[in-house]
C-alpha cells in the first residue's frame, strides 16, 4: 500500500469559505489574495447557481451534491513515485507533461522551470514568487467576479494549479501536456486553476487530458485562463476520458488580442456528468477563434457545453463546430451564444451543432443564441438533432457491410469533420482510435491511464 | 439464377408493385423501361432489401433459395448489386475505408481472409482504371460533392470492385455525358461472363446502343405490361408510351 499523509481536510463547508481565507492566505501576494476573498465574498452572496439560473436550467445541480465530497485546502505529500502509476502511453505522442494531482501542481512549489526561450511552467504558486507582475496582470481578469458560483468558488480557492509562459516570439514546437489526475481513496472535490499567458507573435500548444485512477465519486472544479496576445497562436485540446462516478465542471476563458489565432477542440468521450464553460473574447482586430468539439455519451451521463463567443472588436472571425452522439439515456445541452457588439463590423461568425440520438429515451437541447448589434455581419447558425441516415445505412449493407458495422461506419464518419482538426498527430491518431472503440461501446481508455485500486 | 413470381409490394401501405414476374438466367441482359413512377425503382428495392418496401404477396428466388429472406449484406455476400438512381452521400466515410470493409466483409463471409492492404490497392487501382474514375475520387468521402455523373460512375466502380453475378443498375446513365456513358457501359461489358447477368433500368435507347439486351420489359403502373426483344426499346424510343397505355386500355 502506498503511503498518503494528508496535509489537511475537511469538509466543505460552502457557506462558510471567507473564514478559511487566513489559513489560505499564508505566502501569496497582496494581490492575488485580494481576488480571492473578491471571490469569496461574491461566493456569499450568491453562492452556486441554481434551476433559476437560465445558463444551469438543465443542469443536475441538485444531484451533483447528494456525495459528501472532501476538498483538500493544501497539497497532499505523496510518498511514491507518480511515474510508477502513470505514464501517458499515446505511441510517439511527444510532449512536455505537467502533472496535476487532485487539483494540485505535482512537482516543486518553488521555482518554474524554463524549458528553452524564456518559455516557463511551474505552478501558480511559484509563478507569484517568481513572475509576480504577470500573473498579477493577468490571474482572473479574464474570469471576473460574480457571474459564475463556480468561477468564485474556485477562483477563491486557488491555490497551485499550472502556470505557462511563452514570452514574445518564442514557438514552443513540441506541445504541452497536462494531466489533470485524480489518485485518492476519498470522494474529491478538486479546484485547479490554470493561467497560460502567450505574449506577441509566440506559437503553443497545449493539451489537457482529464482522467481518474480511482473510481470514486469525484467533482473537478477547473479553471483557465489563457491571455493570447497580438499575432499569437494558441492550438489547445482538451481531452476528457474519465468514469461514470467522475463530474467535471471546466471553465475556459480566453481574452484574444489583434490578429492572434485560436483554435480549440474539446473532446468528451466519457464522465458521468460534463459541463464545459467555453468564454471567448476577441477584443482585437482580426482576431479569430475555430471552437470545436465533440462529445459521445451514453447510459445516464450528461454533457453540457455553453460556448459564449464575444465579438468585441472589429474584423474578427469565430467558427464553432460542435457534434454529440447521445446513445441509452444519455442527456445534453449545447448553447452557443455569439455577441457581435455595436461597433464590431465586418464580423464573421458560424456556429454548427448536430447531434445524433441512437434512442428514443436519448435527449438533446442545442440553443443556439445570437445577438448582433451590428449591421455588417456574416453570421450562419445551424443546429441539428436527427437519426442516423437510413438511406446512407442501406446504401452502405447493400455492399455487405453488416448493419453493425455500417452504423459504427456512419457515427465515426459524423465525427470525423471534429477529429480532423486535431493538429497534434498522435494525438489525432488516438482519439481517432478512442472514438472508435467508444462507438463499439468498449470503455475506451488509454493503456496507461487505468484504474488503480487503492 | 433469379425467379420473380407475381410480386406485390407497398410503400407505406400503397401498393406499387401489382403482380410482377420475371426470369432472368445466367449470362442475360434485361432492360426495364417504363414511364416515371411505374415502380422500375421499387422493383430494385425489393431486390436490394430495402427495409421500407413491404412485400405483401408473390416471391423471389435467388439460387433456388428466397431471397427476401435474407438482410441487404446478405443479398450482396450472395453476388448481387444495385446500382442506386441516387447514389448516397455519406461524409465523413472514406471511399477507401468502404470499399475495403465491403471486400473484407463480403471475403468474410465467404470464409476468406482479408485482402491485404498491397492487394487491395492493387485492385483499387485495376478497377479504378476499368471505369476511368479520377484519381481523387476515390479519396474522398462517399459520394459527398461528387457531380452527378461521378456518383453513376462511382456506382460502375463499387460494381467492378465487387464483381457480382448480378446487376441492377437503376438509370446508370441518366445525367452523363456522351463519353462517360461509353465508359460506364465499356465497364459493364468489361465485366460480363456468360455466368453474369444483368437488369438495366433506363430510359433511353441509347444505353441499349452499347450494352444490347437480351429482353426488353415495359413496367407499368406496377405490372410488367409488355415484354420483347431489343427492338422494342426502338419503337419505345420512337412513338413513346402512349401506344402501350392505349393498347391495355382496348385490351
Ligand atoms: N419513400 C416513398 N414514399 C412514398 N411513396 C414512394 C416512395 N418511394 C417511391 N414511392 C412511390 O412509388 C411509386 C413508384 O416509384 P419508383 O421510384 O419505383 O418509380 P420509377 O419507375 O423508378 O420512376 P422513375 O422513372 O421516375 O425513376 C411512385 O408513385 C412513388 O411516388
Ligand atoms: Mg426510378
Amino acid at each position: 500500500m502506498k503511503e498518503l499523509s494528508i496535509y489537511e481536510e475537511q469538509n466543505l463547508n460552502f457557506s462558510h469559505l471567507t473564514d478559511h481565507m487566513e489559513k489560505l492566505n499564508d505566502p501569496l501576494p497582496r494581490f492575488f489574495r485580494e481576488a480571492r476573498e473578491k471571490a469569496a465574498v461574491s461566493f456569499g452572496e450568491k453562492g452556486l447557481p441554481d434551476k433559476k439560473d437560465e445558463d444551469y436550467r438543465n443542469f443536475p445541480i441538485n444531484n451533483l451534491f447528494e456525495k459528501d465530497f472532501k476538498y483538500r485546502f493544501f497539497k497532499e505529500i505523496v510518498h511514491f513515485d507518480i511515474n510508477h502509476i502513470f505514464k501517458c502511453d499515446i505511441p510517439n505522442l511527444d510532449t512536455h507533461v505537467i502533472i496535476l494531482l487532485n487539483g494540485f501542481y505535482h512537482g516543486g512549489d518553488d521555482q518554474l522551470t524554463e524549458l528553452q526561450d524564456g518559455i516557463k511552467f511551474g505552478s501558480l504558486l511559484a509563478a507569484t514568487k517568481e513572475l509576480p507582475e504577470v500573473v498579477e496582470k493577468h490571474f482572473s481578469k479574464y474570469s471576473g467576479f460574480g457571474r459564475d458560483g463556480f468561477v468564485d468558488l474556485n477562483t477563491s480557492l486557488a491555490r497551485d494549479g499550472v502556470f505557462i509562459y511563452v514570452p514574445e516570439n518564442s514557438v514552443l514546437e513540441k506541445p504541452v501536456q497536462i494531466v489533470n489526475l485524480i489518485f485518492s481513496n476519498k470522494e474529491l472535490f478538486i479546484q485547479p486553476r490554470n493561467l497560460i499567458v502567450l505574449e506577441r507573435n509566440s506559437t503553443f500548444r497545449l493539451v489537457v487530458c482529464d482522467h481518474a485512477l480511482t473510481t470514486n465519486h469525484s467533482l473537478g472544479n477547473s479553471v483557465t485562463e489563457s491571455y493570447i496576445a497580438k499575432n499569437a497562436k494558441y492550438d489547445f485540446t482538451l481531452l476528457q476520458n474519465e468514469h461514470n462516478n467522475a463530474s467535471l465542471i471546466n471553465h475556459h476563458f480566453i481574452y484574444q488580442e489583434e490578429n492572434s489565432r485560436v483554435e480549440t477542440n474539446t473532446i468528451s468521450l466519457h464522465s458521468g456528468l460534463i459541463r464545459n464553460n467555453h468564454f471567448v473574447t476577441l477584443d482585437g482586430e482580426r482576431a479569430e477563434n475555430i471552437a470545436n468539439g465533440l462529445y459521445l455519451m451514453d447510459k445516464n451521463q450528461y454533457a453540457d457545453n455553453h460556448v459564449f463567443i464575444d465579438h468585441a472588436k472589429p474584423n474578427c472571425r469565430s467558427d464553432q463546430l460542435y457534434k454529440g452522439v447521445m446513445d441509452d439515456q444519455a442527456r445534453g445541452v449545447f448553447s452557443g451564444r455569439i455577441l457581435v457588439r455595436k461597433d464590431s463590423q465586418s464580423t464573421e461568425a458560424y456556429q454548427r451543432n448536430n447531434n445524433i440520438l441512437l434512442t428514443d429515451e436519448a435527449r438533446m437541447n442545442s440553443k443556439p443564441q445570437l445577438e448582433i448589434y451590428a449591421d455588417d455581419v456574416k453570421c450562419s447558425h445551424g443546429a441539428t438533432v436527427g437519426q442516423i441516415d437510413e438511406e446512407a445505412m442501406f446504401y452502405l449493407r447493400s455492399r455487405g457491410i453488416s448493419e453493425n458495422e455500417a452504423r459504427l461506419m456512419m457515427m465515426y464518419g459524423f465525427t470525423h469533420d471534429v477529429i480532423k482538426n486535431i493538429h497534434v498527430d498522435s494525438l489525432r491518431g488516438r482519439i481517432e482510435e478512442l472514438v472508435y472503440k467508444r462507438l463499439q461501446g468498449e470503455l475506451a481508455k488509454c493503456e496507461n491511464c487505468g484504474f488503480v485500486n487503492v | 439464377m433469379l425467379v420473380i413470381n407475381n410480386l406485390h409490394a407497398e410503400i407505406n401501405g400503397k401498393e406499387i408493385l401489382k403482380g410482377i414476374s420475371l426470369k432472368v438466367n445466367p449470362g442475360e441482359v434485361h432492360a426495364i423501361m417504363g414511364p416515371n413512377g411505374s415502380g422500375k425503382s421499387t422493383l430494385a428495392s425489393v431486390l436490394a432489401g430495402r427495409e421500407l418496401v413491404m412485400v405483401t404477396a408473390g416471391e423471389v428466388l435467388w439460387e433456388g433459395k428466397n431471397l427476401l429472406d435474407l438482410s441487404p449484406e446478405e443479398r450482396s455476400h450472395e453476388g448481387i448489386f444495385l446500382g442506386f438512381q441516387y447514389p448516397v452521400e455519406i461524409p465523413g466515410v472514406s471511399m477507401v475505408n468502404f470499399m475495403k470493409t465491403a471486400i473484407n466483409e463480403s471475403r468474410k463471409a465467404k470464409g476468406m481472409e482479408p485482402l491485404s492492404p498491397s492487394d487491395f490497392l492493387k485492385l483499387m487501382r485495376e478497377k479504378k482504371n476499368l471505369v476511368e474514375i479520377e484519381s481523387g475520387l476515390t479519396s474522398r468521402s462517399v459520394n459527398e460533392g461528387f457531380s452527378g455523373g461521378e456518383k453513376k460512375k462511382n456506382e460502375i466502380f463499387q460494381m467492378a470492385m465487387l464483381e457480382p453475378k448480378l446487376a441492377v443498375l437503376d438509370e446508370t446513365d441518366s445525367g452523363l455525358d456522351i463519353d462517360a456513358l461509353r465508359v460506364v457501359a465499356n465497364g459493364v461489358n468489361k465485366l460480363k461472363t456468360p455466368q453474369n447477368s444483368s437488369i438495366v433500368i433506363t430510359h433511353y435507347q441509347r444505353l441499349l446502343d452499347f450494352i444490347i439486351p437480351d429482353f426488353v420489359h415495359v413496367l407499368y403502373k406496377g405490372k410488367i405490361v409488355k415484354s420483347s426483344g431489343k427492338e422494342l426499346a426502338l419503337e419505345l424510343e420512337e412513338k413513346g408510351y402512349d401506344w402501350i397505355k392505349k393498347e391495355l386500355e382496348q385490351a
